[in-house]
């Protein structure tokens, strides 16, 4: 009985399951149309064995648990196809089977253990119930029937196998086994992971990303660190488009939707997301689900995962042709993204939460003017004065009236730098950190300039809202300004700038190198270009990585071989390098009106200083503005906050200032950078 | 607000080039942005844009972008623009045009930001066309086909209900709801119509202006001289009474030579004979 039943099983299952894959390759092709070649399917396993592999062995046990479970079943049912489909009852064969099956059943108990929750060890929150739950048990069945029925191969097991009470049950378990893993995989199971995530990984939107020229090697046997290389600019927009930024879901690229169906849902950017933590109504896990909800159509009653915190699941629903705002998400879901990356670094699926979040901003902003009021403000700003605050662009140099800095205007001959300062030249706070910084050029000995009130806002915050037309126009008049002088080299202190000027305007025809001053003034250290007088007092500093210096650009180093330089010990938190935790400051997140001080609510920075005060830290070392600003918003008593350049500038010998050192023995802090 | 019976009435919004208070850079001038606002709220996708000038000027784009978030999400914004050079007469045009389309409320900011679409503006036209004109509106509460009831700004926060026969022309305040976000999209598509066949006669009355740029008018010191607390808590609370006198019983000449006296009393006009133009 059983050799006739099991080729019909598995012929069946093989058939029902292709025709679910081909309507679910419908799904996905109701996005739009990006040009791909079909060669890239020839990446899939590189990209599968290797990028993806890496991400997931972050978390080492359930790497070892998917290599057993996903091995142990893909061989098991290659095999089965053969020995039991068509018949070819080579013991050999079957012996390998039951090692495939055996080997899966022990990734099939890991999986299990992970997911019995006794009341000792809670459900961990960031997994999802439902089918997922049932998946693990599927699991079991597969093995362990697919193990049963294939004894006799061997020459094991009662000849009763034939038939009876026995065999049926047995070949209920394969048949619930190859329905969840066979059929389901076509038809939108838990199991599409496989088939999608693969196709996904082949025809990825960002290719880049699995390029191993990385330039931050060095920690090849660890898998805690960034792989491929850098892609994080936004991809730009074509303006003269009919519709601009995404309404629907059918309005995104049709790789984008296969991307979205390769969730796992294993909640790891949950985990990460700064906005979730601090109870804001955004989880980048449903908003993925979400997304396959609307491609496929329905509503999110059957999501069995943690929910975005404060909004209600089941609600909302979706069609591929239905705006996607309101019905399916809130916009404030949307609003309250600081863009800061850690789901996409964290996501083993290598899935693109940031982009999906743009493109749907950037329709709010650009067709219905729906952008949240301090947005919209500091984007009208930003179209009448040059930066967001509506200040007269001709103040942008007043802090530094009395430091008579060069103007590239009147060095037509060239310079070694261009000093970019950001927006953050209207902002006292960080009016210090500039200060700090040139008077560190000046002991350097570095030939730089600044563009003065020629300088505009980079855009970094007009494109973060979705306003892709002001960005472009702000990139395009910044380009124009910049090819008119010359310079080796751009310097700023502003890693907003930094990424939007050195990574983004390429895109639009602006290729300058681009340093922060971190890895600046790192270089002059290497250079031996500043003396400093060692730290006296021994005090803990912490060291907090912004966003866009370290996962969007990599840049890890540069501040802590600066901090080492001054003889300081890091004590880094437990989210530090690329899990670093965002401030809460970017992505234009703190001009999205949503209210941090509901209850259930905290505020990110908060939480980013109790990151801090863990590590017995009395300095918070910073380098980026915004970092500052939000850090330096947290209530008293907290830990002090500095950017790297003003630690340098405490501690630089300057040829003024080492006179009195000789006799002075304990030092005050010089008075030079004290704001004016 | 009663959803008003826009359809029985056209709705017009006059809307001028504007200047950014810190950068000179043109943009919707914020006065007019809020009577097209009204007017949106008011006749939705309806709302009819006219300006009289330069027909490339681009910020008139600005304006159709504020056409979403209406009941038809498909709604273009249209503008009708009166072509015609910065020396010629707004008024005559747009007295024209306004006659010839048959519309029964004009919508317009209360004080442009440049040129000629100055407070004066509204005025002229109103008396041109024979309308009634209000000034300083906050919101309209009904429209019906022959009135409109409105809410009238007045000092110290205080509003007053009036009701005006139509076909009207009303001038918006500042107090009244903000401008919605001009959005790219819209902005884009909106139709801008130029309309030929009007011919724009030569402004005479302001070939004859003198420009000066506008200064900012100095504070006042107050000078509060008793030393006791109490009086000088009493003076810095006290309503800013600028003092000033009610002239009531006067001919229209005799109040604009007493206006212009005081006026060059302030120093705001400078001493030199100042070209008499008839007010209207
Ligand atoms: S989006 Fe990525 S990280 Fe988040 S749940 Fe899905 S697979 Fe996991
Ligand atoms: S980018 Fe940051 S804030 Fe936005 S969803 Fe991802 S983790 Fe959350």
């Amino acid at each position: 009985m059983l050799q006739t039943l099991l080729p019909i099983l598995i012929f069946a299952a093989l058939i029902v399951g292709a025709i679910g894959a081909a309507r679910r390759i419908r799904l996905w092709r109701q996005g739009q149309r990006t040009p791909v070649g079909w060669a890239r399917i020839l990446h899939m396993p590189k990209r599968y064995l290797n990028d993806l592999h890496h991400i997931v062995a972050r978390d080492k046990a359930m790497a070892h648990t998917h290599v057993a479970t996903a091995g142990g079943f893909v061989a098991a049912m290659a095999l089965a196809i053969v020995v039991h489909g068509f018949g070819w009852r080579n013991p050999i064969l079957g012996g390998l089977l039951l090692a495939a099956s055996a080997v899966m059943f022990v990734g099939a108990l890991a999986v299990n253990r992970r997911r019995i929750h006794p009341r000792a060890r809670p459900f961990p929150e960031k997994l999802s119930k439902g089918p997922w739950q049932r998946l693990s048990r599927s699991l079991l069945a597969y093995s362990v029937g697919m193990f049963l029925v294939s004894l006799p191969l061997v020459g094991i097991g009662p000849v009763a196998f034939g038939g009876g009470v026995l065999a049926i049950v047995l070949l209920t378990l394969v048949a619930w086994g190859v329905l969840e893993l066979v059929v389901g995989m076509g038809w939108g199971g838990p199991m599409k992971h496989a088939f999608a995530g693969s196709l996904h990984l082949a025809f990825h939107r960002r290719p880049e990303r699995f390029d191993d020229r990385q330039a931050h090697a060095g920690s090849t046997n660890t898998h805690d660190a960034h792989r491929g290389s850098r892609s994080t600019a936004l991809f730009p927009l074509d303006l003269t488009a009919p519709k601009l930024g995404v309404e629907k879901p059918a309005d995104f690229q049709w790789n984008q939707l296969l991307g979205f169906d390769a969730c796992v849902q294993c909640g790891r950017c949950q985990a990460v997301c700064p906005a979730f933590a601090a109870g804001q109504p955004l989880n980048p896990k449903k908003l993925i689900q979400d997304m396959v909800v609307g491609m496929a159509g329905g509503s999110d009653t059957g999501y069995a995962g943690a929910g975005y915190p404060g909004i209600e699941i089941g609600k909302h629903q979706g069609a591929p042709e239905q705006a996607i705002v309101p019905q399916l998400v809130e916009a404030e879901t949307l609003w309250a993204c600081t863009t800061c990356r850690a789901c996409v670094e964290e996501c083993p699926m290598l899935i693109e939460h940031v982009d999906a979040i743009v493109d749907m901003r950037r329709f709010l902003t650009l067709e219905k003017g729906e952008t949240p009021e301090k947005g919209a403000v500091a984007i009208d700003n930003l179209i009448a004065t040059d930066n967001p605050g509506g200040l007269d662009n001709a103040s942008r140099l007043d802090w530094a009236a009395d430091l008579e800095l060069p103007r590239i205007q009147t060095r037509p001959e060239g310079v070694d730098v261009l000093l970019w300062l950001g927006d953050g030249a209207f902002d006292m706070r960080n009016q210090r950190t500039l200060r700090a910084l040139v008077q560190i050029l000046r002991a350097g000995g570095v030939d730089f300039a600044v563009l003065g009130d020629e300088e505009r806002d980079s855009g970094d915050v007009a494109r973060r809202l979705g306003d892709e037309a002001t960005f472009q126009r702000l990139a395009e008049r910044n380009i124009i300004t910049l090819s008119r002088y010359r310079f080796q080299r751009i310097v700023t202190v502003d890693p907003h700038s930094f990424h939007v000027l050195g990574r983004e305007y390429p895109d639009f025809g602006g290729k300058y190198r681009v340093l922060h001053h971190s890895t600046f003034i790192a270089e002059l250290f290497d250079a031996g270009r500043l003396t400093i007088r060692p730290a006296e007092r021994k005090e803990t500093v912490t060291y907090h990585d912004p966003c866009y210096l370290g996962r969007y650009n990599g840049e890890f180093a540069a501040p802590r071989r600066i901090l080492e330089a001054l003889g300081i010990e890091i004590a880094e938190m437990e989210r530090s390098g690329f899990r670093s935790r965002c401030c809460g400051g970017g992505g234009g997140a703190a001009l999205s009106d949503v209210p941090a001080d509901l209850p259930g609510r905290a505020r990110i920075p908060d939480m980013r200083m109790e990151d801090a005060r863990a590590t017995g830290a009395t300095t918070v070392a910073v380098a980026c503005p915004q970092c500052t600003a939000m850090l330096e918003g947290v209530v008293e008593p907290r830990p002090q906050i500095k950017d790297l350049a003003e630690l340098v500038a405490d501690a630089l010998v300057t040829p003024a200032s080492a006179e009195p050192e000789a006799s002075v023995a304990v030092s005050s802090p010089s008075r030079e950078e004290e704001p004016a | 607000m009663t959803p008003p019976d826009a359809a029985a009435c056209p709705v017009v919004a006059l809307v001028s080039s504007g200047r950014h208070p810190v950068s000179g850079r043109p943009g919707r001038a914020r006065e007019d942005a809020r009577a097209v606002e009204m007017g949106l709220t008011l006749a939705g996708a309806r709302l009819q844009l006219v300006h009289a000038g330069n027909a490339e000027e681009p910020v008139l784009r600005d304006y159709l972008g504020m056409y979403h978030g209406l009941d038809d999400a498909a709604a273009q914004g249209e503008l009708a623009l009166l072509p015609m050079t910065p020396a010629d007469d707004a008024v005559l045009l747009l007295a024209t045009w306004l006659a010839e389309s048959g519309c029964r409320l004009v919508l317009a900011g209360q004080r442009a930001e440049c040129g000629e679409g100055s407070g004066l503006l509204p005025y002229l036209l109103a008396e041109r066309l024979g309308w009634t004109i209000v000034s300083g509106a906050a919101t309209i509460e009904r429209i019906d086909a022959d009135r409109v009831t409105l809410l009238q700004v007045l000092p110290q926060g205080q509003r007053r209900r009036l009701e005006v026969s139509l076909p009207c022309l009303i001038t918006v305040d500042t107090l009244a709801p903000p401008p919605r976000q001009s959005a790219f999209g819209p902005a884009r598509r909106g139709r801008i119509q130029v309309v030929d066949g009007l011919t724009a006669e030569e402004d005479s009355a302001s070939g004859e202006w003198r420009w000066q740029p506008a200064r900012a008018r100095p504070k006042r010191l107050k000078i509060v001289k008793s030393g006791n607390a109490r009086d000088r808590f009493r003076a810095a609370a006290a309503r800013s009474s600028a003092g000033g006198q009610v002239l009531t019983d006067l001919t229209p000449e005799q109040a604009a030579d007493r206006l212009i006296a005081y006026l060059r009393e302030e120093k705001i006009l400078s001493e030199e004979k100042i070209l008499g133009d008839e007010m209207p």
